[in-house]
Order: structure tokens, then sequence, then C-alpha cells
């Protein structure tokens, strides 16, 4: 196993009222090397701190993260981390994006250079090298963080939501650079997600998450070799497994939210009381 | 700047050649006293012997000039190399944010011309009291500026600098320093403005080496020389014209990204 997450906990403290809410509630999962988990889940579910908490940028309230028999108890360089909204450095060109992590790292500029270049083909964004990341689109953005997240050599890859912002049409297209990447590097990644499609067609397993607390709530082999056909029948019955999941997961957060908002009275069903 | 074609420039000229023939109409009338406030044709003459014979004869007007520009440049630069660092420095930090608070709140109130007291005690009259006071009144701007830049910066490009392995030397200078440097070029421009108003007022105060702008243009009240003195009043401002456009020019090539 690459990575292991123990019994994950966390609790933030409201801002308004000062009371603690859990947000995770012992999230435990494992992903052997080479694979990809998608964590699928309702926006707002918690996924985003779980992947924080993985990363060692927040600390988990209970249980532990593992990443190759060692305990994560800080940010460190095994462990690359791609959000939504890339964060290049907009005062540097594309290739010196790529080259920040190798710089840190100590490596003469040659190297550097070449081990960059490497990657940036790698995700086919070559011929940018010298362009600044307000001249690039948002997909080329992505395959830019992408490449240097890579050109460091992480273990694990942690993926946020990473092309949620994009059209679908590049969001495709970098779902397949995604997998390439992954076929070449065999990096284990995590790839948090709220879209059925795009777990089905990256993940070898599915995370579906239930929402406050979020936990587990059901794990999914995918079992469909790549090239998957997207609109194949594997993938539909997949598809429409998860989806019923979500719709019971909506149902649940919508009864449970109820019970407050009608006050005392007990619990009574919206619908009847309006239709 | 972007700088268009050269007769469009030469266009934006067109209301400042207006206004100085209508200020000499104005002269030539009688109904702006020439002893008040010559016209400009008298002011270039003033300014031409200012160049030939110098104020107080024998004072050049560049030697005024290499002096005040000295003290400015001396205490913007030392303004510039403690208050970058400290800016940044508090920008990162909260803790220190809020220990520096009082500190700063309570002397950046004071205005320059007031610590000019104190630093003739220290310094004694000359170019290290100017300096020192210039470096007062250049220092917040810079500071103040640096720490907003700091501030301004996206907490997630500090997060992704620190995944990939970035300690606090590499934030400083790859993440920290950079992102901050608009604001930072903000603030310079602010400085050198400050920088330059408190110069000449500490000029007025008097001047050891006898070389200064705003030491000549006392001089030229002294002797009753209106023009010589909207002269010496026209040399600082396109001295700071020029010295703005310089601080342009390395804005926008430093900050191409932007």
């Amino acid at each position: 196993m690459d990575l292991v997450v123990e019994g994950v906990e966390k609790a933030f403290a409201g801002v308004a009222n000062g009371a603690r809410r859990t947000i995770l509630g012992g999230v435990s999962f494992a992903a052997p090397a080479g694979s990809i988990v998608c964590v699928l889940g309702p926006s707002g579910c918690g996924k985003t701190t779980l992947l924080r908490i993985i990363a060692g940028l927040e600390a988990p309230d209970r249980g532990r993260v593992l990443v190759g028999e060692r305990e994560v108890a800080g940010p460190q360089r095994e462990i690359g981390y791609i959000t939504q909204e890339p964060t290049l450095l907009p005062w540097r060109t594309v290739l010196h994006n790529v080259e920040l992590g190798l710089e840190i790292a100590g490596l003469p500029g040659g190297e550097r250079r070449e081990i960059a270049r490497h990657h940036l083909e790698l995700v086919e964004l070559s011929g940018f090298d010298d362009y600044y990341p307000k001249q690039i689109s948002g997909g080329m953005k992505q395959k830019a963080a992408l490449a240097r997240s890579l050109a460091v050599g992480p273990r694990v890859l942690l993926l946020d939501e990473p092309f949620a912002a994009l059209d679908s049409q590049t969001r495709n297209s970098l779902q397949e650079v995604l997998l390439h990447v992954q076929g070449c590097t065999r990096t284990t990644m995590v790839f948090v997600t709220h879209n059925v499609d795009e777990a089905v067609f990256l993940g070898d397993t599915v995370l579906c998450m239930t929402a406050h607390p979020a936990q587990v709530g059901r794990s999914v082999a995918v079992g469909v070799p790549h090239p998957r056909d997207r609109t194949g029948p594997e993938l539909n019955a997949l598809r429409k497994e998860l989806l019923a999941f979500l719709a019971e997961e909506r149902q649940k957060a919508r009864a449970a939210e109820a019970v407050p908002r009608l006050g005392r009275g007990g619990r009574r069903d919206a619908c009847t009381e309006w239709g | 700047m972007s700088g268009g074609p050269r007769s469009y420039r030469l266009l934006h000229l067109l209301p400042v050649v207006a206004v100085a023939l209508l200020w000499e109409g104005l002269g030539a009338a009688g109904i702006v006293p020439e002893n008040r406030l010559p016209p400009p044709s008298r002011v270039l003459g003033g300014l031409a012997e200012l160049i030939s014979r110098g104020l107080p004869p024998g004072s050049g007007l560049l030697g005024h000039c290499a002096a005040s520009l000295r003290r400015v440049l001396g205490g913007v630069g030392a303004a510039l190399a403690v208050a970058i660092p400290l800016g940044l420095l508090l920008g990162r930090s909260a803790r220190l944010r809020s220990l520096a608070h009082p500190f700063v709140e309570l002397t950046r109130p004071i205005p320059p011309l007031a610590w000019v007291p104190l630093a003739i005690l220290w310094f004694g009259i000359g170019d290290l009291s100017a300096v020192f006071i210039i470096f007062l009144g250049a220092f917040f701007p810079i500071l103040l500026n640096t720490i907003a830049g700091v501030l301004s910066i996206e907490r997630g490009l500090v997060e992704s600098a620190v995944l990939l392995g970035a300690g606090r030397r590499d934030l400083f200078l790859k993440v920290l320093a950079p992102g901050a440097t608009p604001a930072i070029f903000t603030g310079v421009r602010i400085a050198v403005g400050v920088g330059w108003m408190t110069l000449v007022a500490a000029e007025f105060t008097g001047v050891k080496s006898g070389y200064g702008l705003g030491y000549m243009i006392m001089t030229a009240r002294d002797i009753q020389r209106a023009d010589q003195i909207v002269a010496g009043m026209l040399v600082i401002g396109l001295i700071g014209f020029a010295i703005d456009a310089l601080i342009r020019a390395a804005e926008g090539r430093l900050l191409r990204w932007r």
C-alpha cells in the first residue's frame, strides 16, 4: 500500500457561533501503489479537508495518514497536490514554474531544464516554455501544474477537482492525459471529484463519501481495463449505481437538515406541507 | 509604457505649451505682476543664469542637483534596504505584525520634519541628517506596501511551494518577494515622492556643504529673485518627473508577467 488513511477525524469551529462541527467522521481507505482512487461526494462534504490532511497541510484531530509506511506530519515532497485553481506562480514562465520544485531541491540549471521539458512533453504541453500563466488557457495551466508536481517525482499525487473549472471537451482530453501520465509514471493518485462520469472513467476504485460527517459510504472497484469506453455498458452500470447512492445521500442530508428547520413540532414531511 | 507614435506623445505636450503661453501673456499684459510670479521667459532666463553663474555665484545648478539627488537616493536606498526585508517578515507572521503594530503606528504619524532637531543633535547639520530624515519619510510607505503585498499573495501559491519542499529561505526569495513586488513598486514611488518633499524642506533648515536645491531656492529668496525661485521649483519638478518615469520603466520591465 502506498497510501493508508486510518480513521481520520476533523472538526472545525464555526465562524459565527463557535460550535464545533465534525467534517470528517473517521475516514479510512488505502490506495495500492500505482492505482487511482477517486473520491466521489457532494460539494462541501469535506473532500478538500481530507486531501489537505493527507498532504500534511492540516493535522487530523484523530487518526493518521501513512505514505509508504511513514506517517505524514507535514508537507513533504513525496506528496504532490493539485488544486482546482492552478497555483502556478504568475511571475514565472511555464518552464520556470515546472522547474520550481527542482530548483528548491538544488538541482543545477541544465538538469532542471531537461527534467522540466520532459514532464511538459509528458503532459502534452510543449512549445509554451516561455509563456506566462496569464497567457495560456485554464487547461494548459492545469497541465503545467501537473508537470510541476510530477517533476519532483512524488509517490502520491493528490488532485482536488482539478478539471472542474474546465469545459467538458478540455476536461475529457485532460482526463486522457492524466491516464497517459499515470501509465508512464505509475504514480499513486487520489482524485477528488463530484463528477460521477469522471470518477468511473479514471478510477481503479471509487470511494463514495457520505455527507455530514464525511465517511467512506461505499467503495466500488471499477475493474474495467483501460482504454475505457465512456458510453459503454460497464461504465453506465457503474454510473447508475453511484448516482443512486449519491441521490440517497442527498435525501438523507435533506432529512437531517429538516429537523431543526421545522422546529419542535417534530418531523413533518416538507412535501406534504407545501404540496 | 506602451508609448505610442512620437507624434501622439508630442500631442500631449500641447496643453503644457498652451498653459505656458497663457501664463506668459498674463505677465506681459500686466495682470500677474512679474515680481510675484515671473513669466516663463524670465524663469528660463533665471534657469540659464543658475546654470552659467550659479547661486550663490560659483555654486552651479548641477552641483545643487547632485547634492540633493545624493541625499534622496541615500535616504530612499536605506529605507528600501530596511523596509523590504522587514515588510516581508511582518507580512508573513501575524504574531510579529501585532508586536510591531504599536511601534509602527506611533512613529508613522510623526512628520519626518519633526525629527529635524533630533537629527541635528545626533548627526549635526549635514548630509547624514538629511539622509536620516528622508529615510524616515520613505520608510513607512515601503514598509506598509510590502506588508500589504505579502498579504495579497494567494495562500495556494505559498502552499504549493511548501509542498514542493520550499523552506523559509526559498519561500521568501521565490514566492513572497516576487509576489509582493507590484505593491513594493507602489511603495517606492510614494517613498521617492515623500523623500523629495522631505529633502527640500530639510535643506531649507540649512546645509553645511553649500549645495542642495532647497538651499539654492532659499538663497534666491534672500536676494529677492522670484525667477530663480520658480526656476529651482521647476528643476525639482522635472527631476521628480524623470525619477518617476524611470521607476515606471523598471516596473514595466520587471512586471511583464502581470
